[in-house]
């Protein structure tokens, strides 16, 4: 959301940015203006934590004068497509082209509360309400419409906005017309229902992306791009390692950078200048001395270290007695498996633009809660709530790495030092240092094979990776899934860890999937078909068989030099198969991924092409964390600050990509943005043993480690 | 050193007075308003900074702008013309070729330079073009779809 687009909504442009809702609603004038009760009869829309959405129906979508429909979510856009996909639904239910709906959005003042956006919830979480907020819009203008042309509603039926008298359709008056010069208020009884699938003509249709021309003229707007006369750029001073204390400094050569400005506050020191580079190059002219870093562990070191410092176990899951089940093996499987620290690397690294007048403030944040922005911002300036606005403009991707807003909150405080308008914009340095990296984590497997060759038992035992994908689902009459992490209030790693695109998923479902294709290969069977023979979920083996027609699957017994691997994952509530073909150099131990096929069961699908681009995504940047992405540090210092070392995927990396999303559309939707990730290390995994007989353990699964897995003579 | 300098901006002539060591890209961002073209690593890895001077690619992080002097400058602002897209910027968005957006504007100048350079590339070609470009989103595959398209549009509306 922008200035541009509110002043296509015909507001003051200036304006409403400072506004809160109500000012707004006055602003806004006539139009349909209605009390609504969403929230009492949807139970979707109990938060169970948090907040609340509104049950008032303007807070999801205003229709105008010109029949043109706002749609307002407190959702952003960071390249998912959901600026699409929702406006899509309000489209669908109320009978009008999605060209004439408006999206706004991440805007606290205007939008309907919101806890953030991740954890691939915006369609299946938010989608219901707005939905259910567009029935009852409908509902409430047909109601309106069948007074004006007095005839009963069932005698109506609307098309692109146009409500008509179906026996005679030159009877008819548009949404524009109705709601014309109207302050209406009224309750709405809640009975509107969304429509089924049968009667989609939108949900269910491939739209492009609608904010294609924005970003393909440079005209879309991110936080960093923002500029007032009055603004401020900040270079802000870093430790060498995290932890490092600082023991002395001399800003003195900074002081005399023309136009510089030191803020020196304890130890956040920053420079600000007009111009960011200039900052930043005066920041280089400070001269900073640090104490040592307390943390000592490496790369390395890591994983003892976690294991030394994991407290009680949490039971995720149990049933029946392991002792029994290993009882019963016929052979006994016990691996470990390790994931180091990944970075999010967004393309775009955090920015925040802090504006304070007087007692209130306005942040623009490149950020996936905005909300949540809006309360840390309030406290930190000790200002009410509702005297903070928080904008996000589009964010250049997030993948779990935005939602912290440490980046606001160093704006913050150096606008209120200053008193100036302050933008805070992280160098990808800066974004690698203070970045809440994926956490390094160890999977501890045993399980066993039954005398019947069936599965036995199976001992699960996640340490740090989170516990998001840790179950399984196959046939397994003994099993126990336990999380390890850090005691209370202490912490293992040496730096921040956070969610990653699908966290903790990418590492259980490697473990997973690796230990199910060594159980396979014991027993001597195809690595589908004994994954056929085994799963528990029927929808999971309809996903796994729709993956193998495409690929081509034919039954063979591993390693059977073709480089055939398979993964199967579920993550928010999409099931997903995935099958890699790769071909391995035997002699320098690098991997080439030469094709994916990837199936998934999603539930009903908003939009075909946004979601099949979520699982291009996906598989994508999955070739990453799976062959290369690996954090280096020693005592508290990150070796990789840019993307020299740091290694994410390029065009030459791109295998051949096919997916195929299963039609369910009587199912509710579920998560699109992550869980065509979560197989892509157990797939490559398996497919590489399937190559050469090299059974990896480790990820990033790196030439060395491959070659060192590499079967001797 | 301030000096002033004088160049073709998106074929309009202009004159700055800056600190002539200053990169590029600090200067279309900042004196000069244009936003499209991005930071992205600050170091010339990433490809988000790209510009086109005299047609061919440069990351404006690396270039000092006093070696722009009288020549030639596009950025993505100036591929619009006259309200119309450039065959690269439509063909990104008949194939959805991007998600957040970001790496795009570097994207399109740099498949443009690719273009310019050679109008029928293959598709590896296009993959050793287009290397050293990152997206963190995963638009490779559109990418490249993109570029072929806008190669064959190029090519064939001579």
């Amino acid at each position: 959301m922008n200035n541009n687009e509110l002043l296509e909504l015909g507001f003051d442009a200036a304006a409403p940015l400072q506004l809160n809702r109500r000012k707004f609603l006055q602003i806004t004038g006539s139009g349909l203006v209605l009390l609504f009760t969403v929230g009492e009869t949807t139970p979707l829309l109990a938060e169970p934590q948090g907040g609340n959405l509104p049950t008032d129906f303007n807070a999801f979508l205003k229709i105008g004068e010109d029949g043109r429909v706002a749609c307002y979510t407190g959702k952003i856009e960071m390249g998912q497509g959901v600026n699409t996909s929702l406006g899509q639904m309000l489209a669908e239910e109320l009978d009008i082209s999605i060209d004439n709906v408006d999206m706004v959005m991440g805007n606290t003042d205007l939008c309907p509360w919101d806890r953030g956006t991740w954890g691939s919830q915006t369609t299946r979480q938010f989608g219901p309400a707005l939905r259910q907020a567009g029935a009852e819009a409908r509902m409430v203008l047909l109601e309106m419409a069948a007074d004006r042309l007095n005839v009963p509603v069932n005698a109506l039926a609307v098309k692109d906005g146009v409500v008509y008298v179906q026996s005679n359709k030159q009877n008819n008056v548009s949404y524009a017309e109705l709601t014309k010069g109207k302050r209406i208020e009224r309750r709405v009884t809640g009975t509107a229902k969304v429509k089924s699938p049968s009667e989609f003509n939108i949900i269910g249709k491939s739209f492009k992306r609608r904010d294609g021309m924005e970003k393909v003229t440079g005209k879309a707007q991110y936080t960093g791009d923002l500029h007032f006369p009055d603004m401020l750029y900040a270079a802000i001073l870093r430790p060498p390692a995290h932890g490092a204390q600082l023991t002395s400094v001399d800003v003195t050569e900074a002081r005399n950078v023309e136009g510089a400005e030191i803020v020196q506050d304890g130890d956040f020191i920053a420079v600000l200048h007009k111009y960011p580079d200039v900052a930043q190059s005066a920041l280089s002219k400070i001269k900073a001395t640090f104490g040592p870093s307390p943390y000592t562990t490496d790369d390395k070191t890591i994983f003892d270290h976690l294991l030394k410092s994991a407290g009680e176990p949490r039971v995720i899951a149990s049933d029946g007695n392991l002792q029994a089940g290993e009882e019963n093996s016929a052979t006994v499987f016990e691996h470990t498996y390790f994931d180091g620290y990944k970075a999010h690397s967004p393309m775009e690294p955090h920015a925040a633009v802090v504006k304070i007048e007087g007692d209130k403030a306005t942040v623009w944040a490149s950020t996936q809660s905005p909300f949540g922005t809006k309360e840390q911002v309030a406290r930190e300036l000790g200002f009410p709530s509702e005297n903070v606005t928080v904008i996000a403009p589009y964010l250049g991707g997030g993948f779990g790495g935005k939602g912290g807003n440490p980046q606001a909150l160093e704006a913050v405080r150096l606008a209120k030092l200053t008193g100036k308008t302050v933008q805070v914009a992280w160098t990808r340095a800066d974004e690698f240092f203070m970045d809440s990296f994926r956490p390094a984590a160890v999977v501890k497997i045993r399980s066993g094979l039954a005398k019947n060759g069936g599965m036995s038992f199976w001992d699960f035992n996640v340490y740090f990776a989170g516990t998001r994908g840790s179950e399984h689902f196959y046939t397994i009459p003994h099993h126990s899934i336990r999380f390890y992490s850090a005691p209370r209030g202490t912490n293992a790693h040496p730096f921040a860890t956070g969610a990653w695109r699908a966290p903790a998923n990418n590492t259980n479902t490697f473990a997973r999937e690796s230990q199910i294709d060594i159980m396979a290969t014991r027993a001597g069977a195809d690595a589908y078909e004994f994954r056929m023979r085994n799963l528990r979920d029927e929808k999971m083996k309809r996903v796994l068989k729709a993956a193998a027609e495409k690929f081509g699957w034919k039954p063979a017994k591993s390693p059977s030099g073709r480089g055939y691997g398979i993964a199967c994952g579920e993550d928010a509530g999409t099931v997903v198969a995935t099958m890699v073909e790769v071909a391995v150099d035997k002699a320098s131990g690098e991997v080439k991924v030469k094709r994916v096929v990837c199936a998934q069961d999603m539930g009903l699908v908003i939009n075909p092409e946004g979601a099949t681009i979520q699982m291009e995504g996906c598989i994508t940047m999955g070739l990453g964390y799976a062959l290369r992405e690996d954090i280096h540090f020693e005592n508290g210092e990150i070796h990789d600050l840019n993307f020299d070392t740091y290694e994410i995927p390029r065009f030459s990396w791109l295998p051949e990509i096919e997916t195929v999303i299963l039609n369910n559309p009587n199912e509710a939707p579920q998560g699109g943005g992550e869980p065509a990730i979560v197989t892509m290390g157990g797939a490559i995994a398996n497919a590489i043993y399937d190559a050469v007989g090299a059974r990896i353990f480790q990820m990033p699964m790196i030439p060395e480690r491959v070659k060192a897995a590499m079967p001797k003579g | 050193m301030t000096e002033t300098l004088q160049f073709t901006l998106n074929d309009i002539d202009v004159r700055v007075t800056v600190d002539s060591d200053r990169m590029l890209l600090w200067v279309l961002r900042t004196d000069l308003g244009l936003t499209g073209t991005k930071y992205g690593c600050g170091e010339g890895y990433c490809g988000s900074c790209t510009v086109l001077v005299e047609n061919q690619a440069v990351r404006s992080c690396q270039t000092p702008v006093k070696e722009i002097e009288g020549k030639n400058v596009v950025t993505i602002e100036g591929l619009l013309k006259d309200g119309k897209p450039h065959p690269v910027q439509k063909t990104f968005m008949e194939h959805d070729a991007f998600q957040c957006g970001y790496c795009t504007p570097g994207m399109i100048i740099n498949a443009c330079s690719l273009l310019h350079e050679n109008p029928r590339p293959s598709k590896q070609q296009i993959v050793d073009g287009m290397e050293n470009n990152l997206c963190r989103c995963g638009a490779h595959k559109r990418i490249l779809e993109a570029v072929q398209s806008a190669s064959k549009e190029l090519v064939g509306g001579r």
